[in-house]
């Protein structure tokens, strides 16, 4: 009898999830003494954790590591997602200790799963396995759907709740049903190995179906056309600082899985899926922006601008290369300071004033709240993409992208997007400051940690949008390895 | 000293940022400090023109820093002929647009004058890039400030007006990025430097054909809604009219010459076949644009409306100007931007003023006013003269150098260019007359106080350059010559064979056989 060989576990690479998980079972338990200990304190462990799982990822930086027999790839490219998903997590928490003080008492619930979703995307990024990548697809999305309902007393987030679990699932379907074909044709799910059984045969029907069917579940995941029904129905039920959450490190680790799929494991049917996702790309930014006017719920309208932008990400990964996947990586990052500093500002106005999510309730915030308003009006001119911000940087690099592959049309429309949207985001903008405030509104003062979270946004898009260069590098660096 | 532009260019930023630490209450201390600001920019810029030497038509006062090194931007300022004018056009006017709005802004003082120290950062850094990408920052950059200023403060349209005008201005420009990235990659394909430097892309020209001339269009989309070029004009009545004064004067005197800015600066040497060959549709453009200027100033009711409607006509004499592409003309256009900056910019000051006392800009509710204000009457005599061309004053020396351009190009289309002087006679003089002469038919109007010591402050120094320019033009146009003819030359040299002039092109078939002579476009100025 062979004597049972251990295969060599190294625990490097799984440092930063392991560090986020662990924060996540100290929150349970802190939640579980006798003596109820403070929200602060718990809110404070999972930032810890969070910012722990940074630092741990930024110490990890040149240094790939690969674990579990290729399950886990932890290079350059899921270290810059992590540090995009880590970042936007400890926003949301930052921004959560005020949110939650009105709405909602399930602390530890709350933030158990934010961290739990944290781990998921963290480990969704850096999947060298497609079922490693079911797995952590599952655990983040699970941990999302009950956040979505977690304030069960409000009926649109049980809605919004059921809403996106059964949608969920119905795309997680067609994912795992797509890996099934995948492995059926290749007879492996490790992405590399993939990679190599598909050599050749790019035109194998089982592979164009499983391929098609993994888009599927994607598009559900990133809420591209025609899969994004979910989002705004969704954003708007789920609590705000959940919905920063789905918005910013759900998207991101999704899109990076996405990448990492398309670019590694099926390079060889890149004409395939490249006019595919031409088509989506176009659509997406169109359906987005052009829904996104008709708006006047600010989380809708956020939704729909978000469905805008992952069609301007996806002319990234439409056009391929190095300096597409960089560009949606470097647009993520900017994209989460400006996406997670918008809904920022959202939850604290929520906070003072029962239900302040239509834009009407924007109105004359400027003499309310100058640097609020200041605030918002700045990510929203990012979100627009007016220089010098970050947001502008982002597209810059995304359509230089386009233009330098040749798809010179597909930037064309995003940029005739780009001016359709600033027309919505202005409107924001309009309320804020050149409508007169209809009776007195509440005091807004955000809390320390929500104003740190804010200025910490603010000091991102200004500094991405001025000296983009070093982080542009950074991102385009991070793709290589995949590109081998 | 080698920063002198820059420091230019970010003192205005910097002094606005500062000024957000002042107090909310202290309204005066903003007021003053804003001004002072302005007015040490002005100053700034002075050596600037002293400095520059008009015989060469190099870029002076030039600074390189690396910005982005792996994309080939770079932070590139110059100023040549060309720019140099609007630069000190832009530091010009700045502080008496500010001095404009003592009275007029009171509610949220703080807020407009840190936007409009914000929005002279960048009015001045698009005229000093030279760096294609620190240029579309420049210029985008710029259009919030102005959309806030006309949304914030200005009149009872005032949304609608800085919507359609930031959506105009954006769509337009967002095209241009395409454009510029095009061009940065079809330039790194073909000599393998990747960089977005306008002087290093200026020496290498695009092979003509669809993708230059797409290019050049894309340009001048953008730079034509900026102008405003008719048709692209149906956003500039709308915006001035609702902009508060100091807007108006600022959007008039500036912000209109980025658009022909940009035709000079980069349409004309990035893409010279495409600019010769939609040269005579931009040329009709800019005629028709004169002429329905004109018409349609001559009906309006209301003084700011008019003068808005006369600045599509007198933007379409300085784009004509640009596009003879001759000496005259082209001198004729740059030094029509500045008059137009100086007498639209006093036009729209002087309304404001009367605007302030009446708060009507109604003709019909004025007349009279000689007996009630004779100085106002008196200076607002000279800055209609002006702006209608009299000799004598600034506004003749450019249309009429333009006009000797566009004759030389094409006779008739000279001529109907003409009817808009005529025209612009007419409305301007009708206006004066029926707001100025005659009996006073408003009582309210009996009471009026005439300049105060500020508005003669803000007025005298326009019209001294108003007198000046109509003079003694040389001081300006000195500067700016010999970057002008190194611009034709470039055009003309890298444009392919055959190297026909728009003069050659403007005479008919019939004669178009015949070498092209370029000593028509070389005759010494008057």
């Amino acid at each position: 009898m062979t004597p049972l060989s251990m295969p060599p576990v190294a625990i490097g690479p799984l440092a930063p999830v392991l560090i986020v998980l662990g924060a996540a079972g100290l929150v349970l338990l802190l939640d579980l003494l006798p003596r109820p200990v403070g929200r602060e304190l718990i809110a404070t462990v999972a930032l810890a954790g969070l910012v722990g799982a940074l630092l741990a990822t930024l110490a990890r930086w040149g240094k790939p590591g690969r674990a579990f027999q290729d399950m886990l790839v932890l290079d350059d490219f899921a270290l810059f997602a992590n540090v995009v998903i880590c970042y936007a997590a400890a926003l949301v928490v930052m921004l959560s200790i005020d949110y939650l003080g009105r709405n909602g008492p399930e602390t530890g619930e709350y933030y158990a799963l934010v961290l739990f979703s944290t781990g998921g995307m963290m480990l969704l990024a850096a999947a060298g396995d497609l079922i490693v990548l079911f797995l952590a697809l599952e655990l983040m999305s699970l941990s999302l759907y009950v956040l979505a309902g977690l304030f069960k007393r409000e009926l649109a987030a049980s809605e919004a709740s059921m809403k996106y679990f059964i949608l969920g699932a119905f795309a997680t379907s067609f994912l795992l049903y797509g890996i099934a074909l995948i492995y059926g044709a290749t007879g492996t799910t490790n992405l590399d190995r993939i990679a190599a059984a598909a050599a050749g045969r790019a035109h194998d029907p089982l592979l164009v179906i499983g391929l098609g069917l993994l888009l599927v579940g994607f598009g559900f995941k990133i809420s591209s056309v025609p899969f994004h029904m979910w989002a705004p129905d969704v954003y708007q039920g789920a609590p705000t600082s959940v919905t920063a959450l789905i918005a910013t490190g759900s998207k991101a680790a999704a899109l990076a899985a996405l990448i990492r799929v398309l670019v590694t494991a099926l390079r060889g049917s890149q004409p395939d899926w490249a006019v595919l996702l031409w088509v989506v790309a176009a659509i997406t930014m169109t359906v987005g922006n052009v829904v996104a006017i008709a708006q006047s719920n600010l989380k809708r309208l956020l939704a729909y601008s978000s469905i805008a932008h992952v069609g301007y990400m996806l002319i990234g990964v439409v056009a391929g290369g190095s300096a597409g996947p960089g560009a949606v990586l470097f647009y993520l990052l900017t994209y989460a300071f400006t996406t997670a500093g918008a809904f920022g500002v959202l939850t604290l106005c929520e906070r003072a004033q029962a239900e302040a999510v239509e834009v009407g309730d924007y109105a004359g915030l400027a003499r309310r709240h100058p640097v609020l308003a200041a605030a918002l009006g700045l990510f929203l001119l990012s979100l627009v993409g007016i220089p010098p911000l970050a947001g502008f940087v982002g597209k810059f690099y995304l359509f230089a992208a386009a233009v330098r592959a040749g798809y010179l049309w597909l930037a064309v429309i995003g940029v005739v997007n780009s001016a359709v949207a600033a027309y919505y985001y202005l409107r924001v903008v309009v309320f804020m400051y050149m409508r007169e405030p209809e009776g007195a509104g509440a005091r807004l003062v955000p809390s320390f940690a929500g104003g740190l979270a804010l200025a910490i946004a603010l000091i991102g898009i200004v500094l991405l949008g001025v000296i983009p260069a070093p982080f542009a590098d950074l991102a385009q660096a991070a793709v290589a390895p995949l590109l081998r | 000293m080698t920063a002198l532009l820059s420091a230019v260019t970010f003192v205005p930023m910097l002094g606005g940022l500062a000024l957000v630490f002042v107090p909310r209450r202290r309204a005066g201390l903003l007021k003053t400090s804003a001004l002072l600001i302005a007015l040490l920019v002005f100053a700034l810029s002075l050596p600037l023109y002293f400095g520059f030497d008009g015989d060469s038509a190099d870029f002076q006062f030039e600074e390189q820093r690396v910005w982005m090194p792996t994309l080939g931007v770079s932070y590139h300022v110059g100023i040549d002929g060309i720019s140099l004018l609007l630069v000190l056009l832009t530091t010009f006017l700045t502080p008496l647009a500010l001095a404009s709005a003592w009275h007029a802004i009171e509610d949220r003082l703080k807020e407009f004058v840190i936007t409009v120290l914000v929005l002279e950062t960048g009015m001045l850094g698009v005229f000093v890039s030279l760096d294609l990408f620190l240029f579309y920052v420049f210029w985008e950059a710029m259009l919030i400030p102005m959309y806030f200023i006309i949304g914030v403060w200005g009149g009872a349209n005032r949304v609608y007006a800085a919507v359609k005008f930031v959506l105009y201005t954006l769509a337009g420009s967002l095209l241009m990025l395409v454009a510029i990235l095009a061009l940065y990659y079809r330039h790194g394909a073909a000599t393998g430097a990747y960089t977005f430097d306008l002087v290093t892309l200026a020496r290498w020209v695009v092979a003509p054909g669809l993708a230059q001339d797409l290019m050049f269009l894309a340009f001048a989309l953008a730079f034509a809604i900026k102008v405003p070029l008719f048709p692209f004009h149906t956003w500039l009545p709308d915006a001035h009219v609702e902009a508060p004064t100091a807007g108006s004067v600022i959007l008039a005197g500036v912000l209109l010459k980025m658009g022909t800015y940009g035709f000079l600066r980069f349409c004309l040497p990035l893409f010279p076949d495409a600019s010769l060959a939609f040269g005579p549709f931009v040329v009709a453009l800019a005629v028709v644009g004169i002429v329905y200027g004109a018409w349609v100033s001559t009906v309006q009711a209301d003084v700011k409306k008019l003068v808005a409607y006369s600045s599509v006509s007198h933007l379409g004499f300085v784009m004509l100007g640009i596009f003879t592409l001759t000496q005259q003309g082209l001198v004729g256009g740059v030094i029509q931007m500045v008059n137009h900056g100086l007498s639209t910019g006093a036009l729209f000051l002087m309304v404001g003023m009367i605007y302030e006392r009446r708060h009507t800009r109604l003709i019909a509710d004025f007349g009279g006013l000689w007996k009630v204000v004779p100085a106002f009457s008196a200076l607002f005599l000279i800055v209609v003269l002006s702006s209608l061309g009299l000799p004598g004053l600034n506004g003749f020396v450019g249309e009429f150098l333009i006009l000797v351009g566009a004759f030389g190009v094409s006779p008739r289309l000279a001529a109907v260019a003409t009817t808009g002087i005529i025209f612009a006679a007419v409305y301007l003089l009708w206006m004066y007359q029926r707001v100025i002469f005659g009996e006073i038919t408003h009582e309210e109007n009996r009471a009026l106080p005439d300049l105060s010591p500020r508005e003669w402050a803000v007025l005298v120094p326009v019209v001294v350059f108003i007198v000046w320019i109509g003079v003694y033009p040389t001081t300006f146009t000195g500067k700016t010559e010999a970057t002008l003819e190194a611009l034709i030359a470039q055009v003309q040299s890298k444009s392919a064979a055959p190297r026909v002039s728009l003069a050659e092109r403007g005479r008919g078939a019939s004669e178009s056989g015949h070498p092209p002579s370029a000593a028509a476009s070389r005759t010494p100025l008057p």
